[in-house]
């Protein structure tokens, strides 16, 4: 077990978080595959925290935890103020915006 | 034991996007997440661990059943796809190239010939000093942030939508 198997792993988290976020259209399910993606990011911020034998990198990743539980709290909140507003989580469908 | 945990977050992150129920798919998600918990552990960063299971795995994966299991969604509304199979080849195409990429960087860095340190620091103690410290101003902030988003949540969700 290596570094290098850790980035590896930390890469194919993010590739299935990819997969899950251009596949799918529930926003729900899009929303838990980039928290899919930002977990690969840790997983590769601590691999290089443990090559370098230095802590910053595990520093980085509490602040990505804190940031994300924020990011998720208010995605959450705007998805169901969507759905009350348009009763629908379908991201094809929520084209408001579109020009 | 490495394998283990790569083939758990692996498998149970394929799973989590890839099944029709909501309430299944984030029920994978929390076990990728303590997967990862699991890696974190082998790298000595005990104190991450910890938070991954307390914060990923606890308090966001509950959100998630908290708001799928509130909006109640037909399985048919769940498993919706994107249209056509061009967005899904280019994922996959473009998910090879950028993995063959990681690991060519890899090799080409020698990260595969670094073995993990037995010793590193990950303690909370030793974790604390540097985020007390060097990046006190960013946790301070980081509360801020925390408090704005407590609210902003309460907010969106209370106000009368016209």
């Amino acid at each position: 077990m290596t570094v290098g198997h850790v980035i590896t792993l930390a890469g194919v988290l993010f590739t299935i978080g990819m997969l899950g976020v251009l596949s799918r259209r529930n926003i729900l399910i899009v929303l838990l595959s980039v928290e899919l993606m930002l977990n690969a990011a840790a997983l590769a911020f601590v691999g290089f925290s443990n090559l370098h034998g230095n802590l910053d990198g595990q520093v980085m990743v509490f602040f990505a935890i804190t940031v994300a539980a924020a990011e998720v709290a208010v995605g959450l909140a705007v998805v169901i103020a969507l759905f009350r507003l348009r009763v629908t989580v379908d991201a094809d469908r929520v084209d408001t915006l579109k020009g | 034991m490495f394998w283990v945990f790569a083939a758990l977050v692996a498998g149970s992150a394929l799973l989590a996007i890839t099944r029709r129920n909501g309430v299944s798919a984030a029920l994978w998600a929390a076990v990728a997440f303590l997967g990862i918990a699991g890696a974190f552990v082998l790298m000595q960063a005990y104190f991450l661990a910890v938070v991954e299971v307390l914060v990923y795995a606890g308090a966001i994966m509950v959100l998630f059943l908290f708001v799928i299991m509130l909006l109640n969604l037909t399985e048919e509304e769940m498993a919706k796809l994107t249209e056509g199979p061009r967005l899904h080849l280019a994922g996959v195409l473009f998910g090879a190239a950028f993995l063959g990429g990681l690991v060519w960087v890899c090799r080409k860095a020698e990260l595969f010939d670094k073995p993990l340190q037995p010793a590193a620091a990950g303690e909370t103690s030793q974790v604390a000093v540097p985020l007390f410290q060097h990046y006190v101003l960013p946790f301070e902030i980081a509360s801020f942030l925390l408090l704005a988003a407590i609210v902003g949540a309460v907010l969106i969700t209370k106000r009368r939508l016209t």
